[in-house]
């Protein structure tokens, strides 16, 4: 490999109608190199990525790779020429077995048969040579997405490609399984494959890239190696503007219990849960991927059948075995899966603003109303959408997280459940989320916050739950939040005692 | 740029009246009877019945699922309502010394039954969430065999207040195109002005994020269900009505494909989530076009269904690929 670099795509645009999406952006990716593109949300990354491997055609633009001007029209020939993607969402057929999925497609054949043998020992060789622990006979569906991910690289690898793009890979993956990882990619890189990575973590994007593009609003901004580099100018760069103070806690006088919990239970999912909430305040849920946190706020949600204990507001025990209920009790739940339980993406910005909030508005509905309200949201939270009457999937998802932020504020809950609210958002919107938050509890309401991204979670909470597998294992208060003791307790099998703490 | 962009815009998303008054003017020029008041009454009161079954049936499919029982329970509704309307005198009675009811009674007998026949399997889609296709393939079964067990004979000889929807004509006016008329007016108005209309929506474009808003998913499937068996007891009556009898075995047969093509070709997606009432009405315009100017042009039965099955299925490619860019 002679030429400097393998990929060279310069003055790429992409036209949407009515939105430039991408400006004569360029891209110059180095063979065997982690090369991460930085941006935040809207500013151009997934759709570069997708002109690269065929799924948009550039309005205008080269891409060169491999010394050869390519235009993929789909991601098939992208593939057959070396560029592969693995996406943000996965997308396996979970009925099937693991080999299956890993050569769908290109099944071995015998003659008009599909060769199980070959296609089973193809896949355990492609797994050994990777050092992955994946049974090929397993079925796709039952693996954790850790797991799927790895299966995703396997298959980028066994088509030989030269290019391997990543899309917040890590999002979803425990500390263990982030590590893994990375060791693949280093194996990538001895390969001499070039990764481009995307993500919004600092620490991450810092231990693995070699070199770092920055890209805003559409517009190329710079490329640098990433020892030249820290993480406030990557965020001046990415902003355009200085954000000082990620993490804008203000300490605000904490009420009276608004939000009682006792011995919660739901299934094997969560074991024997107890806390109490506070007006005015934020408290945390800390743990590891699979520690139940999710599962207990669903319970009490009511998305999940409660099977033990009993929850009191204001000192009442009230009984909550739907999101109706919940919600008639003032609770809202801002939830982790945007897509899968959050929005509905076909319908407009507003119709998902007052969701939540239908009950409110007469009979006839009072549209007038409904278009008020949700104005009013967009201007609070700063939302960046062309109308209220545009589809929500058309948004970014900073943006369609701050319509779904609006609905659950449209119902002036007491208690707000926010589950991983910043979750593959970008710096500024995220930052926002942070001060938003905060400014709820100032205002008297109690937050409850997950979140896996350890900053995020110790820099709000005035109090943190830990979790492990189920069972709540510490209550942690804000004068000793350490990472090394969360993490401690996030690992324990020890089950918390009130009494002996 | 912007003139242009809008009227592209309003191509698109006026594209179906635009291919219906496309099929008008063929069909004026080829038949200038066609576009004559009076064959104009003929062909909305021929179609009011399918058309009202397809105001039904795009709840149904808005909410990503589909109602396959209204054919069949239109005809359940159609011959008990009408055994209630037979002369008491009347030697070939179904119900010997019953009738006849007073007509509204009956009405809202008829309605009544639509409603519960509805609910029953909307209850068992919404509660036990297997797909509707087969919950309602089940109850078309079971409809169309109910009606040939209560009677095994076309039931006649109807009172006339009965048949007045169905038959009647208030100024040259067929009554049954006024009934069209208020169910359109109905559907629109839950569609678009309440709550519920909005909670199908949700429903059909993402259930889970409707249930973790607050919607109840199973309560309103019910009432999807029992809406759409409600246009299909309206639908029976005013077929029994127009007739003068109703047929057990063949009151209301296929009219749920009619129906559901009438709500597809106006743009209601299948994969839920997308419905405007307009477009079904369109839609219902657009294959009543056909039938009847097919059949004043003396096109063979079989040639217009092919017609219309091209028309269907073309109708929701272009449909995908409208969805597909917009995305």
């Amino acid at each position: 490999m002679s030429q400097e670099y393998i990929l060279e795509m310069s003055d790429i645009t992409k036209e949407f109608p009515g939105v430039r999406a991408l400006k004569g952006v360029q891209l110059r990716v180095r063979p065997g190199s982690v090369h991460t593109l930085m941006g935040e949300n809207g500013a151009g990354k997934s759709t570069l990525m997708k002109c690269l491997i065929g799924i948009h055609a550039p309005t205008s633009g080269k891409i060169v790779f491999e010394g050869r001007e390519v235009h993929f029209r789909n991601t098939l020939e992208a593939l057959n020429a070396g560029i592969s993607m693995i996406h943000q969402e996965l997308s396996p057929v979970p009925e099937r077995c693991v080999s299956e999925n890993l050569w769908l497609g290109r099944l071995p054949r015998h003659g008009l048969m599909v060769d199980h043998k070959k296609m089973r020992a193809d896949s355990v060789a492609l797994f050994q040579k990777l050092g992955l622990d994946v049974d090929p006979d397993a079925k796709m569906g039952d693996l954790s997405v850790a797991k799927m991910q790895m299966v995703e690289i396997a298959k980028a690898v066994s088509y030989d490609s030269k290019i391997v793009i990543m899309d917040e890979p890590t999002s979803a993956l425990t500390e263990t399984e982030v590590e893994h990882l990375f060791r693949i990619i280093a194996e990538l890189k001895e390969k001499n494959v070039a990764v481009i990575y995307i993500s919004h973590k600092m620490d991450e994007i810092f231990r693995i890239s070699d070199d770092i593009t920055v890209y805003r609003d559409g517009e190329f901004i710079m490329t640098d190696r990433a020892e030249n580099l820290d993480v406030d100018r990557l965020i001046a760069l990415m902003v355009g503007r200085e954000v000082t103070d990620m993490f804008p806690k203000i300490q605000c006088p904490i009420g009276d219990t608004v939000l009682k919990v006792e011995h919660l239970s739901s299934g094997r999912a969560v074991k024997d849960v107890s806390f109490e909430l506070h007006r005015g305040e934020i408290l945390g849920f800390a743990g590891l991927v699979g520690a139940g946190r999710t599962e207990t706020v669903e319970t009490l949600f009511g998305m999940r059948p409660k099977t033990g204990g009993k929850i009191y507001k204001d000192g009442k025990e009230i009984h909550i075995s739907s999101p109706e209920q919940a919600i008639s009790h003032k609770i809202g739940l801002l939830t982790e899966d945007r897509r899968g339980n959050g929005i509905v993406g076909l319908l407009s910005v507003r119709d998902n603003t007052v969701l939540a909030h239908l009950k409110h508005y007469g009979f006839p509905l009072k549209h007038h109303r409904m278009r008020e309200d949700t104005e009013e949201y967009i201007k609070k939270l700063n939302t960046k959408t062309p109308t209220v009457d545009t589809p929500v999937k058309n948004l970014s998802g900073g943006n369609q997280q701050k319509v779904l932020v609006g609905r659950w504020l449209l119902t002036n809950p007491d208690i707000l459940i926010v589950d991983e609210p910043t979750r593959g958002i970008d710096v500024g919107a995220k930052s926002e989320i942070h001060s938003l938050i905060t400014r709820l509890a100032g205002e008297g309401k109690a937050i409850i916050l997950i979140s896996s991204e350890m900053p995020e979670v110790m820099g709000m909470s005035d109090r943190i739950v830990v979790m492990h597998e189920g069972v709540m294992t510490a209550v942690v208060d804000r004068e000793d939040f350490s990472s090394e003791l969360i993490l401690k307790y996030a690992t324990s099998e020890e089950p918390y005692h009130a009494a002996s703490h | 740029m912007n003139k242009t962009f809008d009227s592209k815009k309003f191509i698109s998303q006026n594209f179906i009246w635009l291919v219906l008054l496309m099929l008008v003017i063929i069909m004026s020029i080829a038949q200038p009877n066609f576009f004559s008041v009076n064959n104009m009454l003929t062909l909305l009161s021929g179609e009011a019945v399918k058309g009202i079954m397809a105001f039904g049936v795009m709840f149904a499919i808005l909410s990503k699922g589909i109602d396959l029982t209204i054919g069949s329970s239109a005809g359940l509704v159609a011959c008990i309502t009408a055994a209630l309307v037979q002369p008491a005198d009347y030697a070939n009675a179904v119900l010997p010394g019953v009738g006849p009811l007073p007509a509204p009674l009956v009405f809202l007998i008829g309605l009544a039954l639509g409603a519960a026949i509805g609910a029953v399997y909307g209850a068992i889609i919404a509660y036990t969430k297997i797909p509707p296709f087969i919950a309602t393939l089940g109850g078309q079964l079971i409809c169309r065999a109910a009606a040939k067990i209560f009677t095994n004979r076309p039931v006649s000889n109807l009172s006339d207040s009965f048949r007045y929807p169905g038959s009647a004509k208030i100024a040259g006016f067929p009554v049954i195109v006024i009934v069209f008329i208020i169910m359109f007016t109905i559907a629109a108005f839950l569609l678009t002005q309440t709550r519920f209309g909005k909670n199908v929506y949700a429903i059909g474009g993402n259930d889970q994020a409707a249930r973790v808003a607050g919607i109840n998913v199973e309560k309103n499937l019910i009432l999807v269900y029992t809406w759409c068996s409600i246009c299909a007891a309206v639908g029976g009556m005013l077929l029994a009505g127009r007739a003068g009898s109703a047929d057990p075995a063949n009151s209301g047969l296929n009219y749920e494909l009619d129906a559901i093509a009438a709500a597809t070709v106006g743009g209601t997606s299948h994969t839920g989530g997308i419905c405007r009432v307009s477009g079904v009405l369109a839609g219902i315009l657009i294959l009543g076009v056909i039938n009847n100017g097919l059949v004043m042009l003396k096109v063979d039965d079989n040639m217009t269904n092919i017609v219309k099955g091209l028309i269907i299925v073309g109708s929701v490619v272009l449909d995908m690929r409208k969805n597909a860019k917009r995305a």
